[in-house]
């Protein structure tokens, strides 16, 4: 089953723990720079956007790669680096439209989420689940039955008894 | 981890000098608020000018900032309060902390005067003083995002004074993004005394940790466990105003200044009403638990508005002390205050203060430049705001801060003032709670309930539950005095050892009992930084922290005398609230026995001092050592 790393910027509260929880899981220390992932902030405004690679279906950075270095993983479907591959002319950098290819400068390479090996360790710190972990299939289900929540309680409110 | 250094910064000579933290220094303070209590005691001689270029204003991260867990974003700020002059310190979270560890500094030091207006620029192991002449005059905010135009990086993080600090107001604080703030003792007053605008860091170095896979699992279940407990559920949702409910109801907050005991008309600040503002919710770095609201005002003379909090503190401070039944004010007033960069909590007390003043005929239109400052009036309450921030006219009087007012106002103005060592206290009313009582006048910062409330007094637990936290039997029934002091004392270790840690004291057990405490630090503290510390020697530092405080205080003049309350909470008898609460006044006798055990458990003596095998014990029998 394909599963999709989800994020929703309403209930992310910018605490960040994402970002340091990824840089331990995949670099094995507390980095700013080696976190696959980034809570974007506007201090003025509050708002608050987690951007992450969206392991796109049609990817520019696989497309840009020329040393063929960035495979799909059949099991996660993520979109991963080979490193033996990878000579680190950071093309996927430049044209990756969303930022979802960075340089850890510490260990001086490119990186990028790759899902944890289909286990991605953001959402089990993100306790106000602005990161899920679902299957694809369920992602429209999820927004849909939010959605006609929504409805639903106006709904309720009309039909309900004088 | 430990990695980080230290800067000395000479403002007078613009001079910086670095150097590593010895280890000796982390095993007997571990960081934050320990190593800043050090420095204190070792770089301020004893009786100076807290607003002379002699003062020394110290930066602190914790020694576990940077963590995936339990809040851990905490900066301690410290320095010679100019509120009180006693031990200045206070604590804010936010995002600065870790910053500047990943921009190599743990503690930074500022000694000295700019001739002009400056700011620091911290920048992956190098500390730069840049001029600031464009800055000042620029709120708290304007000022953050000036400074992020200026490098043109929006990571950067900052904490800076507003227009209080630049005006000295002695209770002026220091502030980071939207509302985080060291609020207490006049931090910011003692920013603006040097010509330091703000300090900015940036960082893109490793945090080393000892063994991450285990610090990555053992943090997961840390958040687990403080996501367990009821009370973090409810601050995820509530936010600090949660406590309200529970205080109001019951008659445990001060409305009218000092005059009740219950806000009658206080449904309106009840947390559910936040509801029609909140727009979601922010947590600091670190944090599972985010208990600050973002809220909007769109409609209304505040409008429109954007903003972050309010804390219970300033339901009280806006709400009940001056007994005004408007959220909006609240929201608008607390907003006021973080612009400007003001204590929320000193602010509203001055003016409640004053408010009472006014009642009973003390000051008139004449002292207040006409102003009618009425109960519950919004207009006068913000207008105040404005003037003490500004130093116009009476606002100029209150800013000076409780001490110096009294002496300018006089005429019986002293008995009205709730204050202990020079700052004003919550609005909490501790008449009813003998250890709330003895936390606020034990304290080492003067009136105030971050450094020992023993919150879980107010559950009424079992009392085996209780037993087993505080070490030795203590009741369970919130209005007795027995075993009160041994909560007091424990709470001060406990918060001392969180405060060092840069971790959130709602985290541990504050309000909440099955919270991460001391044997749970020692395996975060092991996993990341390799260091090992028994229960007991974690207490300890919280004994050596609290004690050094103690002495700092005791150098300046501070005794037994100064470890009391104001006469009120001894004469006037609570007149509103359930039964339990209804009638409570502090007995005077059983109130000194307290004191009593409360220092024989820290094993001072009968007048406060540490005795001189105390000291040993705890390795200060040779400070100031100056090993840092």
């Amino acid at each position: 089953m394909q599963m999709i790393l989800l994020v929703d910027p309403e209930k992310c509260t910018g605490c960040k723990l994402c970002e340091i929880a990824c840089s331990i899981k995949n670099a094995g220390t507390g980095s700013p720079t080696a976190s696959r992932i980034h809570v974007v902030k506007w201090m003025r405004s509050g708002v608050y956007i987690p951007m992450v690679c969206q392991q796109c279906d049609s990817p520019i950075c696989e497309t840009v790669c020329p040393m063929d270095a960035l495979k799909r993983d059949k099991e996660t479907g993520a979109m991963v680096i080979d490193y033996d591959r990878c000579v680190g002319c950071r093309m996927c950098v430049v044209f990756c439209p969303f930022g979802g290819v960075g340089i850890d400068t510490t260990h001086g390479r490119v990186i990028k989420c790759e899902l944890c090996e289909g286990d991605p360790v953001c959402i089990k710190f993100c306790s106000p689940e602005a990161l899920l972990y679902v299957p694809a299939t369920s992602v429209n289900l999820m927004k849909q039955r939010a959605a006609a929540e929504r409805f639903s309680e106006l709904m309720k409110k009309m039909l309900a008894p004088p | 981890m430990l990695r980080r250094k230290i800067a000395y910064i000479d403002l007078s000579r613009g001079k910086i000098v670095t150097k590593d933290i010895p280890a000796k220094i982390r095993r007997l303070y571990l960081g934050g608020r320990g190593i800043d209590v050090y420095l204190l005691y070792n770089h301020i001689k004893p009786n100076i000018n807290p607003l002379g270029s002699e003062n020394v204003f110290l930066i602190g991260a914790g020694m576990l900032c940077g963590i995936p867990a339990l809040g851990s974003g905490r900066c301690d700020i410290a320095a010679k309060s100019p509120l009180t002059g006693a031990v200045g310190d206070s604590n804010m979270g936010g995002f600065f902390a870790p910053e500047l560890r990943f921009a190599g500094f743990d503690h930074l030091v500022v000694t000295g005067r700019a001739e002009n207006p400056v700011y620091l620029w911290v920048r992956d192991g190098e500390v730069e003083i840049i001029d600031a002449s464009q800055l000042w005059g620029k709120d708290t905010f304007e000022t953050q995002t000036a400074i992020r135009e200026i490098h043109r990086d929006d990571e950067i993080q900052c904490m800076a004074i507003g227009i209080a600090g630049e005006n000295l107001v002695r209770f002026a604080n220091v502030r980071t993004g939207m509302k985080n703030s060291a609020g207490r003792t006049g931090m910011g007053c003692v920013m603006g005394s040097k010509n330091l605008k703000a300090i900015a860091a940036r960082g893109t170095m490793d945090l080393e940790f000892a063994h991450p896979d285990k610090l990555l699992e053992y943090c997961r279940e840390m958040n687990d466990m403080i996501m367990g407990t009821r009370w973090a559920r409810a601050q995820s949702r509530w936010g600090t105003m949660i406590i309200y409910s529970n205080t109001n109801t019951t008659g445990l907050i001060r409305c009218r200044n000092f005059q009740y005991n219950l806000m009658e008309k206080g449904d309106v600040l009840e947390c559910e009403n936040i509801d029609k503002y909140s727009v979601g919710m922010a947590g600091c770095y670190g944090c599972p638990v985010h208990c600050r609201h973002r809220y909007v005002l769109t409609r209304g003379p505040y409008a429109p508005l954007y903003a972050e909090g309010p804390e219970y503190t300033s339901q009280g401070a806006f709400g009940t002390m001056p007994d005004c039944p408007s959220l909006e004010t609240v929201l608008f007033a607390n907003h006021l205050v973080n612009m400007y960069g003001l204590d929320t909590l000193e602010t509203g007390n001055m003016i409640a203060w004053a408010m009472e003043l006014y009642e009973k005929g003390i000051i008139d239109g004449k002292t207040t430049d006409g102003m009618r400052l009425e109960w519950g009036s919004s207009e006068a309450l913000i207008e105040m705001i404005h003037r003490i921030a500004k130093r116009e006219g009476f606002g100029n009087v209150l800013a000076d801060g409780m001490k110096p007012a009294i002496e300018r106002i006089g005429r019986g103005s002293e008995y009205y003032a709730i204050h202990i060592k020079g700052m004003g206290n919550l609005q909490s009313d501790e008449r009813p709670t003998p250890s709330f009582a003895l936390g606020i006048a034990t304290s080492t910062r003067g009136a105030d309930h971050l450094r020992s409330r023993p919150a879980i007094d107010l559950y009424g637990l079992p009392e085996e539950v209780l037993e087993e936290i505080y070490g030795e039997p203590v009741s369970n029934d919130y209005t007795s005095y027995e075993g009160k002091s041994r909560m007091v004392w424990w709470q001060e270790l406990l918060y001392a050892v969180v405060d060092s840690l840069g971790l959130c004291k709602f985290q541990t057990v504050f309000c909440a009992v099955h919270a991460p405490k001391f044997e749970e630090w020692t395996n975060l503290i092991h996993y990341a930084t390799g260091m090992k510390f028994s229960k007991q020697e974690l207490m300890t530092i919280g004994e050596r922290i609290y004690t050094l405080e103690r002495l700092f205080n005791i150098r300046e003049g501070f005794s037994r005398r100064d470890d009391t309350l104001p006469e009120r909470y001894f004469n006037e008898p609570t007149p509103l609230g359930l039964p339990i609460a209804r009638g409570k006044k502090i007995d005077k006798e059983r109130f000194e026995r307290m004191l009593d055990e409360y220092y024989e458990l820290h094993r001072w003596s009968k007048e406060g001092e540490p005795l001189e095998d105390t000291l040993k014990k705890l390795n200060l029998h040779n400070e100031p050592s100056h090993l840092l």
